[in-house]
């Protein structure tokens, strides 16, 4: 018992070799799924990597803050949402009240890709910004049900706003030129620039855990009432974890709607913050790869069942509760946990 | 016809009723909520699935066995409570030593199955239940008709919430339940078996969610999704009333049922939203909700 103890803590100390040996596997599989051997659809790649995103960014918040959102579809959704529309519109039409309902309109031709999705991506900080100051005003549970309801409103709101398209959603995002110049109509294109901005963002993921500010979030998550007698204001640690975690996984749909050209309703809704929850839980809360190989692990079960129907909701569920009872490590957990290094 | 701020009196009261019904719901919902978290702690994110099940047993007693509504409003909690004190010694009972956000997955793991499952079966359509004869008709109150059947369901949820209010405040076997909910190993000690009293907490938590089922299915249609929009709302109603009182869960409800049903006549593009935006505000001006006691 004791030298197992001390075998842990003495094999605890970060070993950087494994993160690095296991993010080149990562890249090496990017690479390698598309080509022969392996020939995997580039746009089921695509799906993967931009749920893989939107899971890391959740993981941001959950495995690293310990606060558990169940509304991140708000952010991911509605990123999808705007970026879809400047790609493929681009005018902005903003109500005012002046003694009646007015709109300023401010004439931009179609944005190129990137423009688009930065657009997205800032458009889900903001969000962030009044979701979490509202959000981390109450702990736990709490914090999870006033996600899901503002999450819930913002739904209703892309269901009846007009420039969201309603139940059709807005179809036909053109993929556009990168920075006016590179054409990304052709798939493998587009797959190498969506894993150009996985990699980008998983690295600044990694970097934002490994930084004094993450260092406090994961203070703060193991024993809030400490870090705040340590002199650190949790309240704005917790805000600015929660406007990054949005942004992120805005930039995740926003990527999205560019590269599948479609952004809809099913984006928003309650469903998918539960998906990636569970493709978090799948993969190992709180560790680095976990919500990657999670969200592998999940698109890859509904591309294999896509067939069954309501069979992909209830292995989903059933998923969750054998996550939860006997593997609440994940798969990259346990193995971390196994191997004795951190992942 | 009279009219009120411009709008028709039998307008006005009409959608003031369809407030009443749907904060019966939301009272009966998140009494159940609260009576769960209070003693296990956990969240049942399947309490929605769990109503829907209600109007489910409602509909299959009638279609397969020919039981009719009355001896339904019994039948079906009782089925449906036993399926979740089922689930209690299957699962939740693993979970109480963890943090609580693991309840809250798991049981929303049970609704992804519980309707999945149903949806699997029954289609995403809804299927029709009769009002019961003796409840047909409706009574012209001079301003207004009032369907008997409406009446009768805010009167039962009024009377099951301030029931359990009543059994939970102010009786032995309440004060024995508030005890176990403050310190549970003292009243362990005191040879009290708390196990089973956390045990039937949950199934009658759940058979309260039923009953809102049955009294919900001859006013919507049944379906499997009936249950999954609603509990999010009465999620928020959870929030902005707190889930340290019973009574702050039924005012809350109820309050809230109406807002939301003069919002459909004054404003109503706000009206799915409205509770959302109240909960948004409570949570600025009084974050531990209006009857909350603290985080």
């Amino acid at each position: 018992m004791a030298a197992e103890n001390i075998a842990a803590t003495v094999a605890k100390p970060a070993r950087p070799n494994s993160v690095v040996i296991a993010f080149a596997v990562m890249v090496a599989v990017l690479v390698l799924a598309p080509l022969p051997p392996f020939s995997v659809y580039p746009v089921d790649l695509i799906r993967a990597l931009c749920f893989a995103l939107f899971a890391c960014a959740f993981n941001l918040l959950i495995g690293y803050g310990g606060l558990l959102s169940f509304g991140h579809a708000l952010f991911f959704g509605w990123a999808s949402y705007v970026a879809a529309h400047l790609a493929k519109i681009g005018t902005i039409s903003l109500p005012y009240w002046a003694g009646a309902w007015s709109w300023i309109v401010i004439p931009l031709p179609p944005l190129t890709p990137e423009l688009a999705i930065l657009g997205g991506t800032l458009f889900a900080g903001f969000l962030g910004v009044i979701a979490g100051s509202l959000a981390i005003r109450r702990q736990g549970i709490y914090f999870a049900m006033i996600t899901l309801a503002l999450a819930q409103m913002m739904y209703f709101f892309a269901l009846q706003a007009k420039f969201t398209g309603g139940e059709d959603g807005i179809q036909g995002v053109p993929r556009g030129h990168l920075f006016g110049v590179i054409d990304l109509s052709d798939t493998i294109a587009m797959y190498v620039f969506v894993a150009v901005v996985f990699v980008a963002a998983f690295a600044l993921i990694y970097r934002i855990i490994h930084s004094p500010f993450g260092e406090v979030l994961k203070a703060i998550r193991e024993n809030e009432p400490r870090a705040i007698s340590l002199g650190y204001r949790t309240e704005r640690y917790k805000l600015a974890a929660f406007v990054m975690s949005a942004a992120l996984a805005g930039l995740a749909g926003a990527t999205k709607a560019i590269a599948i050209g479609l952004a809809s309703l099913t984006d928003v809704q309650w469903q998918m913050s539960g998906e990636v929850v569970l493709m978090t839980l799948v993969g190992g809360l709180g560790t680095i790869f976990g919500p990657v190989v999670g969200a592998a692990i999940i698109v890859a079960m509904q591309t294999q069942l896509v067939s069954f129907g309501q069979w992909v909701t209830i292995i989903q569920g059933v998923i969750f509760v054998v996550c939860v009872l006997l593997f609440r490590r994940g798969v990259v957990g346990e193995l971390a946990a196994r191997l004795r290094i951190r992942l | 016809m009279i009219e009120i701020f411009g709008i028709p009196s039998t307008a006005l009261f009409g959608q003031l009723l369809v407030g009443l019904i749907n904060g019966s719901f939301y009272a009966l919902l998140s009494l159940g909520l609260a009576v769960i978290f209070g003693m296990l702690n956990i969240i049942n994110f399947a309490h929605g699935a769990q109503y829907m099940m209600g109007a489910f047993a409602a509909y299959l007693l009638l279609d397969t066995f020919d039981i009719g509504y009355w001896p339904a409003l019994v039948l079906a909690p009782i089925l449906v409570g036993a399926t979740g004190i089922v689930v209690e010694r299957l699962f939740l009972q693993w979970l109480y030593k963890l943090d609580h956000l693991y309840g809250l997955l798991l049981t929303f793991g049970l609704a992804l199955i519980i309707e999945g499952a149903f949806r699997h079966g029954f289609g995403s359509s809804g299927l029709p239940y009769r009002v019961p004869d003796s409840l047909q008709g409706a009574q012209n109150l001079g301003f207004m008709f009032l369907p008997n059947y409406r009446a009768w369901v805010i009167v039962v949820s009024a009377v099951v919430c301030f029931g359990t209010w009543f059994v939970i405040e102010r009786t032995r076997l309440g004060a024995y339940l508030r005890a176990a909910t403050e310190n549970p190993t003292l009243v362990r000690a005191f040879g009290i078996d708390v196990p089973r009293m956390i045990m039937l907490t949950y199934g009658f938590g759940v058979a309260l969610a039923a009953l809102a089922g049955v009294l919900a299915a001859p006013i919507y249609n049944v379906s499997p999704q009936m249950g999954s929009e609603l509990i999010i709302v009465v999620f928020a109603v959870v929030v902005i009333g707190g889930m340290g009182s019973i009574l702050g869960a039924i005012l809350t409800g109820f309050g809230l049922g109406i807002i939301e049903g003069l919002t459909k006549v004054f404003f109503p593009e706000a009206s799915n939203t409205v509770i959302f935006v109240i909960m948004a505000i409570v949570l600025l001006i009084r974050p531990a909700g209006l009857f909350g006691r603290g985080a």
